[in-house]
Order: C-alpha cells, then sequence, then structure tokens
C-alpha cells in the first residue's frame, strides 16, 4: 500500500490531478477535492504523475 | 565512456525531463544545466498565492526525488551556444558540454518595454523568482501601480495588487483584457469583475515613454495623456530563449519546429535524431488540432513533453503524441479552468451557467469544439475534457 497527502491549505482544487489517478482523486459536487489516503501499490506511477500535475505541488506519497 | 543527456534549462522542464529519462530506464549520466541561480521551482504561485505572501525559493521549489539525486545540476549558468553537427553546448564560461543525446528546454523570457527614457527604477517583470521577490517589496498599500499588458499574468498580478491595497491601472492594445484566449463575451465580463474590485482599464492604449529621473513617476501614454505610477509592471509577453541554437539547420521562427515525437526537424524536413525540444519553445503538431505546428504555453505543457521526449528517447513512445493543454488562472474570487486551444475558434458560446455568476463556454472550428473555459463549475468543463481524448 502506499500512504498519500494533500496538503489541503495549498491545494486549490483545480483537479488537475483527477485524470492522472481517477482511483485516488476526484472533484466532489461543490467542485472540492477529495482523495483516498491508501492505495495498491499498483497506483503509484499514477499518483506520483498526479503529483507532477498539481500545479500547487500539494500532493505527496508518505514513504 | 558515452557523453551524457545535456538538458538545457533547469526550470520544470528540464526537471521533469531528468525524472523521465529515468522513469522510462535511461540510468546513464545527466547534466542540467540552468541559467538561474535556483534550483528548479513551480512559476503559477509567482503571480498569485506567493506574490501575496512572503516570496521564498523553499515556498516554490520543487521537491527533489532520488531518482534524480545524481543529476548533475548546473546552475547560474547561460549556454552560449550548440554545434549539432559535432553534439557540444559551449556555456557562457567557456566550458564545452560534448552530448549523446541534447535536450532543449530553454523556455521564455519576459519582453519589456522599449521607452527612450527607460533606465529607471520601479520596473518590473513577472517570470522569475528573483521577479517575484522584487515586485513584492513593492507592493505596498497605496502604491499606484501601473500594469501593462492585459492577459493573464498582467491580470492576476492586477487582482493580487488590489487584493494587497494598491491602486492599479492596467494599460493595453486590445479592447478587452484577455480577449485573445478568450473571446469577447468572457473577457468583457472578466473586465467588468476587475472593474468592481477597483481596477481601472485603460484599453486601445500604448505606453510611448515613462517618466522620472530615478524612479518611474509616470507612464506616458500614446492618447497624449500621463498616469501616475510608483511600480511599473511589464507583462507585454515573452520572447523565446534560442538565440543559442542560431547558425544550425533548425527552424527558430517561433520556438523551435519539431516532430510529434518532439526531435527538432532540419530545413530539410528530416529530424535530429539526437535533439529534443520541450516546454514552452516546443513548436510541434497536435493531431487532437491538426497537423499545424504549434507552441503551447500553458503549464502541463513541459511536463508532457518531457514524458513524451524521454519515451522517444528511450525507445518507449508509443501511438500519437496529443496532450490535451489546459491552463488556469485565479483573480479575486474567480477560478477559470479552460482545456483545449482556445484561440483556434471561429465560434464561442455560452453552454452552461450564467454569464453573471459562474459559467461555461464552449469553443468552436468550423463546428467542431477545440476548447472550454469556465469560471468556476469545474466539475462541467472537466466532463468537456473528454472531447479532445
Amino acid at each position: 500500500m502506499i500512504k498519500i497527502d494533500v496538503d489541503m491549505t495549498k491545494c486549490q482544487h483545480y483537479g488537475q490531478c483527477v485524470f492522472e489517478a481517477p482511483t485516488v482523486f476526484k472533484l466532489n459536487e461543490d467542485d472540492k477535492l477529495e482523495y483516498t489516503a491508501t492505495a495498491d501499490d499498483s497506483e503509484r506511477a499514477n499518483v506520483e504523475a498526479a503529483i507532477d500535475v498539481c500545479p500547487m505541488q500539494a500532493i505527496r506519497i508518505v514513504e | 565512456m558515452s557523453h551524457p543527456v545535456v538538458i538545457v534549462g533547469a526550470s520544470m522542464g528540464g526537471l521533469r525531463m531528468a525524472e523521465a529519462l529515468r522513469r522510462f530506464g535511461y540510468a546513464g549520466a545527466i547534466s542540467v544545466i540552468g541559467e538561474e541561480p535556483h534550483a528548479p521551482y513551480n512559476r503559477p504561485p509567482l503571480s498569485k498565492e506567493v506574490l501575496a505572501e512572503t516570496v521564498s525559493h523553499d515556498a516554490v521549489a520543487f521537491e527533489q526525488r532520488d531518482s534524480t539525486k545524481d543529476v548533475n545540476w548546473i546552475f547560474g549558468t547561460r549556454v552560449q551556444s550548440a554545434d549539432l553537427e559535432h553534439s557540444v553546448v559551449t556555456d557562457v564560461n567557456g566550458d564545452v558540454h560534448p552530448y549523446s543525446a541534447l535536450i532543449v528546454a530553454t523556455g521564455l523570457r519576459s519582453k519589456r518595454l522599449s521607452v527612450p527614457n527607460g533606465a529607471l527604477r520601479g520596473r518590473h517583470a513577472v517570470r522569475t523568482l528573483d521577479d517575484a521577490i522584487a515586485l513584492r517589496a513593492d507592493l505596498v498599500p497605496g502604491a499606484r501601480v501601473v500594469i501593462v499588458g492585459a492577459g493573464f499574468i498582467g491580470c492576476e498580478v492586477a487582482a493580487t495588487s488590489r487584493k494587497l491595497g494598491c491602486d492599479v491601472t492596467v494599460v493595453a492594445p486590445g479592447i478587452h483584457p484577455m480577449q485573445r484566449p478568450l473571446g469577447t463575451e468572457l473577457a468583457a465580463e472578466m473586465q467588468r469583475r476587475h472593474e468592481a474590485e477597483g481596477v481601472t482599464f485603460r484599453m486601445k492604449t500604448s505606453v510611448t515613454d515613462l517618466v522620472g529621473t530615478l524612479t518611474v513617476e509616470g507612464v506616458a501614454l500614446d492618447d497624449g495623456t500621463t498616469i501616475p505610477c510608483d511600480v511599473l509592471v511589464e507583462a507585454i509577453g515573452s520572447h523565446d530563449n534560442t538565440e543559442w541554437l542560431e547558425g544550425n539547420d533548425l527552424d527558430l521562427s517561433a520556438g523551435v519546429r519539431t516532430t510529434n515525437d518532439l526531435r527538432a526537424v532540419k530545413s530539410t524536413g528530416e529530424e535530429w535524431d539526437n535533439v529534443f525540444v520541450i516546454g514552452d519553445v516546443a513548436r510541434f503538431p497536435n493531431p487532437i488540432f491538426d497537423d499545424e505546428c504549434r507552441r503551447i504555453e500553458h503549464w502541463n505543457i513541459p511536463t508532457e513533453t518531457a514524458k513524451r521526449a524521454a519515451q522517444a528517447f528511450t525507445g518507449t513512445a508509443q501511438g500519437e503524441f496529443r496532450p490535451i493543454p489546459s491552463f488556469w488562472t485565479d483573480q479575486y474570487d474567480n477560478h477559470l479552468l479552460a482545456y483545449g486551444v482556445l484561440s483556434l475558434a471561429d465560434e464561442v458560446k455560452l453552454i452552461d451557467g450564467d454569464i453573471a455568476g459562474e459559467c461555461v463556454f464552449g469553443y468552436y472550428r468550423d463546428g467542431d469544439m477545440v476548447g472550454v473555459c469556465g469560471i468556476g463549475m469545474r466539475s462541467v468543463v472537466q466532463s468537456y475534457r473528454a472531447n479532445f481524448v
């Protein structure tokens, strides 16, 4: 398992991460980010891609 | 021992390229040569969040991944020339760097006003961290800020300056701010929202000269008027950092022309097998839209082009390269998000919401959607992204 942390003081809900790792990140009905705190190891590459595309650089994998 | 891959440009594109080379299996040496003294950092906050708060490299630096710990980072060093026939670049100190592959990631620099009385303090650009630090220091409450240029950067600085209590005037030659990308209706609405926040627009107007002896005191306009100014922000576009590539067989007419795989193209139409171009200066064809080569100065493009160039270099690229351009901008509480290339449109129409509140516009060329942009309503905007996949 990998552990995912989003710094919600930085996150501006741009939702760019949603397309890189849709099983982890989504925008809810209020256009706010929701994410799962953990994901399968197989999601690592997708989460890393989501980290790359986050305009606020708010996402990280907790090692 | 073979020569390293040399990446020229140490901003986001250079960093993502180094990471992508490792991810797609290249284990050899990598050198990254950058002109700025800083390790790669994230630029979007420089005209928004960072400008409104404290400006420091720590606040915007990209986290360095383990995969690039062995990269040879050379900061504060400008590359002066390249000899593609002999696969070497030469830096400003005269040091010669032979390469196995060259990655062009030098991006853009701010265009500046050219005026007779230009040697004055108080002039600012908004591109680099050092620009932002210098500008932030001058944005004190009550300062009379004149922003030349009404593109996204100019408008973001206008919004941030208002929030900081400055008196703000925007001078630009167009009819409405951000009109070229957004279209008339949305641009006019954004102007109205800026005006409601207290920004003065002097549109259809150009700067002819500056007034002052040591420091900027005023801005002279082509309608004969002069407006008082303590802080001048020049947000009038950019120049390509491609001069160092001159003298080689390349098409440098706008950025560097490349193939769909981001290999630089010769005048014969052949490609340079070991020269790739990424980020703002890559002029590549995107089959989502047509076969025209275009530069796309959007934040996601350095990352996307770096990934593709690394795949092409390592022989792992599959299918066509079809990156979906995306941009966003925050001005006051207006959060704009867009996909596609809005400027290609011959027709723009409101497709959801209310122009006075949250709304979504569709951008069409010959009836086909080429872009979508909303104020708020992000989920709706995102639902149209599938049109470009």
